[in-house]
């Protein structure tokens, strides 16, 4: 278990490397910094003395040595737009998106769960092969062409939903939640569902396929031998066992919606991260984006090793062993 | 002629006879690709051609609606274009940037998984490794970044015209390790075979057994994993263009239109984000079912049921 | 008394895509309460299939198409699955051919063992479910049974596992162990230590075994009848010490020549020369006619039924007598 640990978060660390140094690059070669601070009408003289002031002189490694120092103090740098520290703009921004991936992972687990391991216990059953057949359809949808069709057809044509923003927000210290009121739930509710309507068909798709396989070891065999009631057979000896693969994809997956806020956000206009990022992408807002990526990187690793960690508190080779 | 004989006996074929789904798909499929690769010649009017654009046709709503016609059979965009010949060309470089990027991708992914996994040893160590952490990134989110600073570097103008190999470049180089892993599990598996061990016992250099006689035998997930990949790079690229991170408008693939459409939607003007988004969903759709049965034929594990 | 086991007819088939193909036919064979016998044949040869045919366990194209499984009178072919799950892993305990992949790997032992009582014996508190488990550890000799009921199966070597798998089977206190190649996957050293113990087990107890194996030696000690299967069908039967002694069915007489003991010392091992053939491309008549030594023309056109041979032996061949064959 502490070798796997210390293999997983060796890993973590390395990725996070990697991500410092794409932040940096993009700072590098993004937007000028002293322009954006002093203006146009600054002769050359002032401009060379605020780089030298600014430290913008020096060799990258040394420029670099001081960006992962501030980064590791919550220093992101100023956004250019917002002309505010920029991991102030992203906590702002943060719990909009947080809720969206927490109402979507809810829906996704929810139905994901019942509907795969039904289709692999009763893979003939008329239902399955229709929930297999929609789900085909499903995942070839990309996500923001299912948020447009459903703006088109619950806000548009039929008026039901609203098509952008967050509803009536409630503030819970510095977090401003949309999951206490009924208009937030409204407004949730068509973003949560697009971006899901990928990732579910995928995991009702991985789930059967999963315990399908797991259906054919002998273990379950025995188990059956054994005259255990099919209940105990279908959710004690073969659920867990599906489980242990589709917490490992659950992880990789969820850097995948972290993606597709940005298109169910941009869609919505849901004033999240996701949002704030395509704003920034525009008006070259270099700070702005490097913050977002070294949020997003820090989210997603740790995220990442959290998954890991269930995994091996699920999985008992792992726990005791330590071997993978 | 033997090897047509060979093809007709086998169950590759004799499943796909008795899969209707799978047949339906491939036609459509095979349609839509000579739809796009003949495009020149299918389409109605030329949708790059400035000359034959009228700012005064646009948003003309498809003939079968109320004030469409039928010189615009699927109606006209904001930009007074064709919709049906500027759908065929978007649907055109769509497929071009999804089949270069997962030819990129194959390529490299193969070549890696093939010489990895037959060497082993440090060489396997470090790609393997590699391969965990790209794939602990989410590749779309790469693909947008990369995209987003591109275009805030060289500006949107260029950014339009370097846009196809890019977006090849981009897609193909963050997908890799899919076709890594699963072509070096193969190798993994043949090396140990008897015939592999008589090629390097005979003396036989070892890029000779590894092209000559272990590739030919992951041929068959190759494929299996290249169909679902053009899927996902066509969504892929369908995705950096709706961000405006993509195509540019006056060269517009499917995910560009869907994108210069979506403003129109709340005045009405729906055909010019839903036509697109309806090819888009057929093709993807028709690649993935293809998948789908190529999946269940190489890999009867599933299917004993 | 009725015996506690009759097949009879038995007949199994499998649903493939490609068309359906005959596993077992005709098998037939009978057990005494506390009888051991042993089902011998080559891979392929329909042994185990007919072993799981008892329970009604087939894995899925497979399934009985016809014939009876009578065990205490009652037809497990034909009773409903609620009534097949009371007996299994109640009254006929199974064990599988390689112990590590037949325990979970993702549940502790106890867990494994006990649920077996809660099933079967509802009336049990968790304490006594515990403690019949630990009985039951005891008795296969596995030490310190309370550590090893909170562990994993991967903490357990291969005969360590063979051994609570055995454990397991006895919970019931079954009629009937059916075991599967309970050896074949453990290394050679394990092997007759886990054969010794499950025959010293069925004595004790008085249940009943029928051991599935490809390897005569082992029945020879163990069993004190033989049902030897070739391509589907019983091709030899009768009591263990004759049909080794004095085998009639061509087959039995070069699996028994095949034994390394058989031949002397620096010679050659003798082989039955072919393979047997597969569900699928079954020679017509009799199906070992293509390696039989005696081989006859009317080999090739009619299946031999199973008769009394010389010896009192039951054996499916044309060698034997001729003045039964119109029955």
């Amino acid at each position: 278990m502490i070798a796997f640990m210390i293999r997983r978060l060796a890993q973590a660390l390395i990725v996070i490397f990697i991500i410092s140094l794409i932040g940096f690059a993009i700072k590098q070669s993004v937007g000028d910094p002293v322009r954006e601070l002093t203006g146009i009408s600054v002769s050359a003289e002032e401009r060379q003395e605020f780089r030298e002031k600014l430290g913008l002189n020096d060799p990258w490694y040394v420029q670099y040595g001081r960006f992962l120092g501030h980064t590791l103090q919550g220093d992101l740098g100023t956004s250019f737009f917002y002309k505010r520290p920029a991991t102030e703009v992203i906590l702002e921004k943060a719990p909009a998106t947080l809720e969206l991936v927490f109402v979507s992972s809810l829906i996704i687990i929810l139905f994901s769960v019942p509907l795969g391991v039904f289709s692999a216990i009763r893979p003939d059953h008329f239902f399955s092969r229709l929930l297999m057949g929609g789900s085909i359809v499903g995942v070839s949808i990309p996500v923001f062409l299912t948020a447009i069709m459903m703006v088109y057809i619950f806000s548009i044509k039929l008026g039901w939903f609203p098509s952008y923003g967050r509803g009536e927000l409630v503030m819970l210290g510095g977090w401003g939640t949309g999951l206490l009121t009924v208009d937030g739930w409204m407004h949730i509710l068509m973003p949560s569902v697009a971006l899901s309507s990928i990732m579910l068909p995928l995991f009702i798709r991985l789930i059967r396929a999963e315990m399908m396989e797991v259906l054919e070891s002998e273990y379950i065999k025995y188990a059956w031998a054994k005259g255990l009631s099919s209940r105990r057979v279908w959710f004690v000896h073969a659920f867990k066992n599906t489980l242990l693969p589709v917490i490992t994809v659950g992880g990789v997956q969820l850097g995948v919606t972290i993606a597709f806020t940005i298109l169910t956000e941009t869609v919505f206009q849901w004033q999240g991260l996701g949002f704030m990022f395509m704003e920034a992408v525009e008006r070259s807002d270099a700070p702005l984006l490097v913050a977002y990526l070294m949020f997003v990187g820090v989210v997603m690793v740790g995220v990442n090793t959290i998954v890991d960690l269930i995994y091996g508190l699920v999985n008992p080779t792992i726990r005791i062993a330590g071997v993978k | 002629m033997s090897r047509l004989q060979t093809f007709r006996d086998s169950y590759l074929w004799y499943s796909f006879r008795r899969d209707k789904v799978a047949i339906a798909s491939l036609v459509v499929l095979v349609l839509l690709v000579l739809m796009a690769v003949f495009a020149p010649l299918i389409a109605p009017y030329n949708p790059y051609d400035p000359e034959m654009i009228d700012i005064m046709n646009s948003e003309i709503p498809p003939a079968w609606e109320d004030g469409g016609t039928t010189a615009f059979l699927l109606g006209t965009d904001s930009q007074g274009r064709d919709m049906l010949s500027t759908m065929i060309y978007g649907m055109r470089i769509s497929i071009l940037i999804g089949i270069g990027a997962v030819a990129l991708q194959a390529v490299l992914g193969v070549l890696i998984g093939l010489f990895a996994g037959y060497h082993g040893g440090r060489l396997d160590a470090f790609f393997m490794r590699a391969a965990d952490v790209q794939l602990s990134f989410s590749y779309l989110m790469v693909a947008i970044f990369l995209s987003a600073i591109l275009q805030a570097v060289v500006g949107v103008a260029r950014f339009g015209e370097i846009a196809i190999p890019f977006l090849i470049l981009v897609i193909g180089f963050s997908q890799w390790p899919q076709y890594a892993r699963t072509v070096r599990a193969s190798v993994l598996a043949e090396r140990r075979k008897e015939y592999v061990e008589a090629a390097r016992v005979a003396g036989f250099p070892s890029h000779r057994i590894i092209l000559g006689q272990i590739f030919p035998n992951t041929l068959s997930p190759i494929l299996v994993l290249s169909t679902i990949q053009v899927a996902n790079a066509v969504m892929s690229e369908a995705a950096l263009s709706f961000l405006g991170l993509g195509m540019p408008i006056d060269r517009p693939s499917l995910g560009s239109l869907i994108n210069s459409g979506f403003e129109f939607i709340f005045s009405g003007a729906w055909w010019i984000t839903v036509l697109p988004g309806v090819l888009l969903v057929i093709l993807v759709l028709s690649i993935n079912l293809l998948g789908d049965f190529l999946r269940d034929v190489f890999n009867p594990k599933l299917y004993k049921g | 008394m009725a015996k506690l086991l009759e097949v009879r007819d038995l007949v199994i088939r499998f649903g493939l895509r490609t068309g359906e193909v005959t596993a077992t036919s005709g098998v037939s064979f009978s057990l005494d309460r506390g009888e051991r016998l042993g089902l011998v044949g080559e891979s392929g040869a329909g042994k185990s299939v007919t072993g799981f045919s008892i329970i009604n366990l087939i894995s899925k194209p497979g399934y009985i198409a016809s014939g009876e499984v009578n065990f205490n009178g009652e037809n497990l072919a034909r009773v409903s699955p609620e009534r097949m799950r009371q007996i299994r892993g109640n009254r006929i305990s199974m064990i599988f051919q390689d112990p590590m992949m037949t325990l979970n790997p993702v549940l502790t032992i106890g867990t494994q063992m006990t649920e077996v009582l809660h099933r079967h014996r509802p009336e049990l508190s968790r304490e006594q479910a515990r403690d019949i488990a630990l009985d039951k550890l005891r008795k296969v000799h596995i030490p310190s049974p309370e550590k090893r009921l909170e562990q994993y199966p991967h903490e357990f070597s291969g005969g360590m596992r063979q051994r609570i798998i055995i454990a397991i089977a006895l919970l019931t206190d079954p009629e009937l162990i059916i075991a599967d190649e309970p050896t074949t996957a453990l290394d050679v050293t394990i092997q007759a230590e886990i054969m010794d113990l499950l025959m010293e087990l069925c004595e004790k107890d008085g249940m009943g075994l029928i051991l599935i194996t490809h390897d005569l030696a082992v029945v020879s000690q163990v069993t004190q009848n033989i049902a030897v299967m070739y391509a589907g069908r019983i091709v030899e039967k009768g009591p263990t010490s004759r049909v080794i002694a004095q085998p009639q069915h061509p087959y039995t007489r070069g699996l028994i020549a095949a034994l390394p003991q058989s031949s002397r010392h620096g010679e050659r091992l003798n082989q039955i020369p072919g393979m047997m053939p597969t569900l699928k491309d079954m020679p017509p008549g009799c199906a070992f006619n293509p390696r039989c030594p005696h081989v006859m023309e009317i080999c090739h056109r009619q299946i031999p039924a199973l008769r009394p041979g010389s010896n009192g032996n039951m054996a499916a061949c044309h060698l034997y007598p001729e003045e039964n064959a119109h029955e």
